[in-house]
């Protein structure tokens, strides 16, 4: 009995020590991973198998990154006041072998898991509404696969088995086990477009996304390094390991961290919880200074500004998002702070595309979204916009024009 | 700390023993010894965490987490589980930022609703679960996935409105004096949330409550009316609930995440407090220490810097093994000198 209680003992120190000592060890969580909790954000376009290992490394792509930091400062083509028809260096591709001759739009989505996603669902509704109304779209089927693989991939097969679709969007909930089913969609010979994250597969007529997690996250480290002095202390909060969405930003931020000279106090997982968040950026102030927070993803980010309220201190520099909550707090606050954007307008492109595609427009093979981060000088006017709208609403969700503003977005 | 005393010893140097042996002799007490060893950690990493500001974080940290386990425990010691907390506390949450929508008017009454759906949620769990004889387990998995759904249906996944400032007080403010800078309100509420857990156990009610989870027939046939017993546990569990809703929703605001996996978190700090699933052992003060355990416990892994990918592993091992040592001095005749084992007096 003795040697129980002994043994014990052991196993928690062992516990203990096994923790201190694994500081860089890739460790699993593949349980978080699956929850994905809250990847408000979609992918980019990354289409390359990722390892599984939530190494830094490999979630890092040199070519891409680059490409994706360059494509911030490309003009993108088309309307100014649309950015949602904008296209950055497109290519367009025929769409005469598409043409249809009914309008069922079918709709596979991953899921509407977080405030991200809901806003730019209720955007897609609201456009699908007004070319209802032109009779442009005759049925806009739906089915939604909570963040569920298989139940994704099916939904996808039966759009396919109906055979009366006339073109199938696809929000893939995970890129390489999605593949296969936006392959075999592709096949049946609708017009397939693929939206948000991607898939290992160009065979879809358009790939709309946003510039993509390597300029979210760049845009908030290239901040944080010009508005802090030199030997400035920043702790970064990131919502879950293994989200390729969310490793790249980190990925990014590490990389232009590491050319600076910041010191990063930890990078801390906090599922986006308030709570969380603000425990932990309490304990990091209790122990020293922290001038700079970087986020990959703002949800909770008013918790971690009220940390530094709540245990006096100043504000830090602040890196959030262009949700309205932590927007109205930075604006309150007069704080030094920037919100990265992964726009929320794309939901309304692939309506537009699919009309364009029926219409035998042309349209960009991959269809590459500006992503423009808030910044201190449009705050307000973005603000001023979305004034009525709730506190977890996204100001870039670019629905003002639709019918059904501002009560589709208020009332959810 | 309320570590048991035995009391027929009376020199000081067996006295001092009597106590070491009582906690780390296993048993519940050995929830104490574990918190004493990791803030013990906790203090070596970081001599600050024990200056009063930083403990007082701790607690307004810790306090929701506290509260839900004292109302979990009210429900296990009675032989059953309350799955369906964390999603209440996230509802409750949910519906305060809607209907007070930053008017500082409606703070009042809807604590007020607020208070009438928690008592209607637990009344329902409990009706179901001892009227209806649905097992506990699943009439609050139920419960928490209506609850969750009926969320999702209701915001459409993303809260609106906005929690007003008088909210917010009990989980963010406090009394301003010297020393602490800011005697939290949640302290307060947390001290008289265990008095009262304290006095309602030593009150016949408990006693029956106990009775109830050890052995309920015994307890039927000396006349106690089970379903009434168990009905009013759940129904302070999840009272509980809202006011944990109210201590995190004031805390940190409100994110779509609120009050998620809190349930396996209350249910957690039950049992590591040495309080046995299937009913009838254990106090209800070393449940909270268990909360308090949970809470430090991230507290230690933040201050020795763990990679945040291998914290729940470390903590799955760590409470297991702690259960596990506390449990062991359960399948054992009383040991001599120490007298750790719960009493269903006791609390």
């Amino acid at each position: 009995m003795r040697k129980t209680r002994v043994l014990s003992v052991v196993a928690v120190a062992a516990a203990l020590a096994v923790g201190a000592c694994t500081t860089d060890d890739p460790a699993d969580s593949t349980d978080e991973v699956d929850q994905v909790v809250d990847d408000e954000a979609g992918d980019e376009a990354d289409s390359e198998e990722e390892a599984e290992e939530s190494d830094a490394d490999e979630w890092f792509v040199q070519s891409e990154y680059e490409r994706q930091l360059a494509q911030r400062d490309i003009e993108p083509e088309g309307p100014a006041d649309q950015p949602w028809l904008q296209a950055i260096e497109p290519e367009y591709v025929d769409t005469a072998e598409y043409a249809q001759d009914g309008n069922t739009l079918c709709f596979s989505n991953a899921s509407v898991s977080n405030p991200w996603r809901v806003t730019g669902w209720i955007t897609m509704q609201q456009q699908v509404q007004v070319y209802k109304d032109s009779g442009d779209i005759g049925e806009f089927r739906v089915s939604d696969a909570g963040d569920d693989d298989n139940k994704q991939i099916s939904d996808i097969q039966a759009f396919v088995d109906a055979g009366d679709c006339n073109a199938i969007i696809i929000s893939p909930s995970t890129t390489a086990t999605l593949t296969p089913a936006v392959e075999a969609a592709c096949e049946s010979g609708v017009p397939v477009i693929v939206f948000d994250r991607g898939v290992n597969t160009d065979c879809m007529v358009t790939f709309i996304h946003p510039i993509g997690g390597y300029a979210y996250g760049a845009d908030g480290a290239e901040f944080l390094v010009e508005n802090l002095e030199p030997g400035s202390t920043v702790l970064a909060l990131r919502i879950l390991p293994g989200v390729d969405v969310l490793e790249h930003r980190w990925a990014a931020a590490q990389e232009i961290f590491a050319d600076s000279d910041l010191e990063i106090l930890g990078d801390e997982f906090t599922e986006g919880d308030g709570a969380a968040i603000k425990d932990i950026v309490t304990q990091y102030l209790q122990r020293g200074d922290v001038d700079g927070i970087w986020m990959d993803a703002g949800d909770g980010a008013v918790a971690a500004v009220e940390a530094f309220e709540d245990t006096g201190n100043d504000y830090p520099v602040m890196v959030g998002e262009d949700e309205l909550s932590f927007m109205r707090k930075w604006q309150e606050t007069g704080m030094t702070a920037i919100a990265p954007v992964y726009s929320n307008f794309q939901w309304r492109t692939p309506i537009e595309a699919a009309v364009q595609i029926w219409n035998g427009e042309q349209v960009p093979s991959e269809w590459v979204l500006p992503q423009a981060p808030v910044t201190e000088a449009d705050r307000d006017e973005y603000l001023q916009r979305n004034a009525d709208m709730p506190s977890l609403h996204y100001a870039k969700f670019g629905g003002e024009n639709l019918p059904g503003y501002p009560e589709a977005w208020q009332d959810r | 700390m309320t570590a048991p005393r035995p009391a027929h010893r009376s020199s000081g140097a067996s006295r001092v023993a009597g106590v070491a042996s009582a906690l780390f002799g296993g048993g519940s007490a050995t929830v104490f010894a574990l918190l004493i060893v990791i803030f013990a950690g906790i203090f070596a990493m970081n001599p600050s965490f024990m200056e009063p500001p930083s403990l007082m974080a701790f607690i307004k940290n810790a306090a929701p987490l506290v509260v839900l386990a004292i109302g979990q425990y009210f429900v296990i010691v009675a032989g059953e589980l309350d799955l369906s907390v964390g999603s209440l506390v996230g509802t409750q949450v949910v519906i305060a930022a809607a209907l007070i929508d930053g008017e500082e008017s409606r703070t009042g009454p809807v604590l007020l609703l607020m208070l009438v759906f928690g008592v209607l949620v637990g009344l329902v769990n409990g009706l179901i679960t001892t009227v209806l004889k649905v097992h506990s387990l699943i009439t609050t998995l139920g419960m928490m996935l209506v609850l969750y759904g009926a969320n999702r249906l209701w915001t459409g996944g993303a809260p609106t409105g906005a929690l007003s400032e008088a909210f917010r007080q009990p989980g963010r403010g406090g009394v301003e004096m010297p020393v602490v800078r800011l005697l939290p309100w949640s302290l307060l509420i947390l001290v008289a949330v265990v008095i009262a857990a304290v006095v309602v156990m030593r009150r016949p009610y408990g006693r029956v409550l106990i009775a109830v989870g050890d052995n309920e027939q015994a307890a039927a046939f000396s006349g106690v009316r089970v379903w009434q017993v168990r009905t009013a546990a759940f129904v302070l569990s999840s009272v509980m609930a809202t006011l944990a809703a109210v201590l995190i929703g004031g805390y940190a605001g409100v994110t779509a995440q609120v009050g998620e996996g809190l349930e396996f978190a209350a249910i957690t700090a039950v049992v590591l407090g040495g309080v046995v699933l299937g009913g009838g052992r254990g106090t209800v003060i070393a449940a909270m220490a268990g909360a308090l355990t949970v809470e430090a416990l991230f507290t230690l892994f933040n201050q020795l810097s763990l990679p945040s990918t291998i914290r729940p592993a470390a903590q799955g091992l760590i409470i297991i093994a702690a259960v596990a040592y506390a449990a062991r001095e359960r399948s054992q005749p009383a040991p001599p000198v120490d007298d750790a084992r719960p009493e269903p007096a006791r609390s």
